[in-house]
């Protein structure tokens, strides 16, 4: 399946809702769909890869280039990956001590809530 | 011999054939459901690493991805690029984020190819036990093969 894009927003929080494939060939199309948002402003971006089917080392580089220009910015980033086939790509390369990973959206949105406090 | 032979220009689109080809001849030489999502993911992996090497070096070469269903479903993809990669693992693939500082205009699109690579090899190495990378013998470019059992169910670790 090719790649899929749709942003919407939950309160403050920018939600892209990724699906489909993001490889070496779409990854370019993910990244500057994220620069566009960080470029509009948005400070707490949440991506959401519950409906992404493949996921390669190129979707992985976009995600961590997302990360540095949100810090950059001052803002966060929370990906959202359910499937225990993704979580594995993350735990293989080490970047799930990098990225914040949560469950749903809803988990994301309650622990990036500044008035919930930050741990990091 | 190879079973079945597959070269492509080193175009990103071809990378997610190749990664469909490599599936379906794998389910056909009887490797377990269970490995699919892997081959999928570490023939995904070799290819765009080759795609990579040779589109940083300006060289249309053809990318050759060679399988085979003998004892082993084995996978040989071959670059024809002057300088690849070893096959560096490094320890902890995540130190690029304490090195590398966060420069709010660096060429960030190099930064995440840089990453990309490192990921990408850690990826190989996480999800293929026998992976060799080496230099081509007769000529320029790098083989990264790599293989994984067939007709039987993968013993647990």
């Amino acid at each position: 399946m090719e790649l899929s894009l749709s942003t919407r927003t939950v309160d403050h929080h920018t939600v892209l809702e990724v699906g489909g494939e993001v490889d070496v060939y779409t990854a370019p199309r993910l990244r500057e769909r994220l620069v566009e948002l960080v470029e509009a402003g948005a400070r707490s971006v949440i991506v959401d890869l519950s409906r992404v089917e493949f996921l390669d080392s190129t979707g992985l580089g976009v995600l961590v280039g997302a990360l540095k220009r949100l810090r950059a910015a001052g803002g966060t980033l929370a990906l959202v990956c359910g499937h225990e086939r993704l979580l594995k790509i993350f735990r293989i390369t080490a970047l799930d001590r990098v990225f914040a990973l949560y469950d749903s959206v809803e988990a994301a949105t309650a622990a990036t809530d500044p008035d919930a406090g930050q741990s990091a | 011999m190879p079973t079945v032979r597959l070269s492509f220009s080193p175009a990103p689109a071809h990378v997610r054939t190749a990664r469909l080809v490599a599936v379906a001849v794998a389910r056909r030489a009887g490797v377990a459901d269970e490995l699919l999502e892997e081959i999928r993911l570490a023939i995904g992996e070799a290819c765009s690493r080759a795609v990579a090497l040779h589109r940083s070096q300006g060289t249309d070469s053809l990318i050759d991805v060679a399988m085979d269903d003998g004892d082993r479903f084995t996978v040989r993809v071959t670059d024809r690029a002057t300088e690849g990669r070893g096959a560096a693992t490094a320890a902890d693939p995540a130190a690029f984020l304490v090195e590398a500082p966060v420069t709010a205009e660096g060429p960030e699109a190099l930064a995440e190819e840089a990453v990309a690579a490192t990921m990408g090899l850690a990826l190989l190495a996480g999800l293929v036990d026998d992976l060799e990378v080496e230099a081509v013998p007769d000529g320029v470019g790098t083989e990264v093969s790599m293989s994984w059992p067939v007709g039987r169910k993968p013993t647990d670790a």
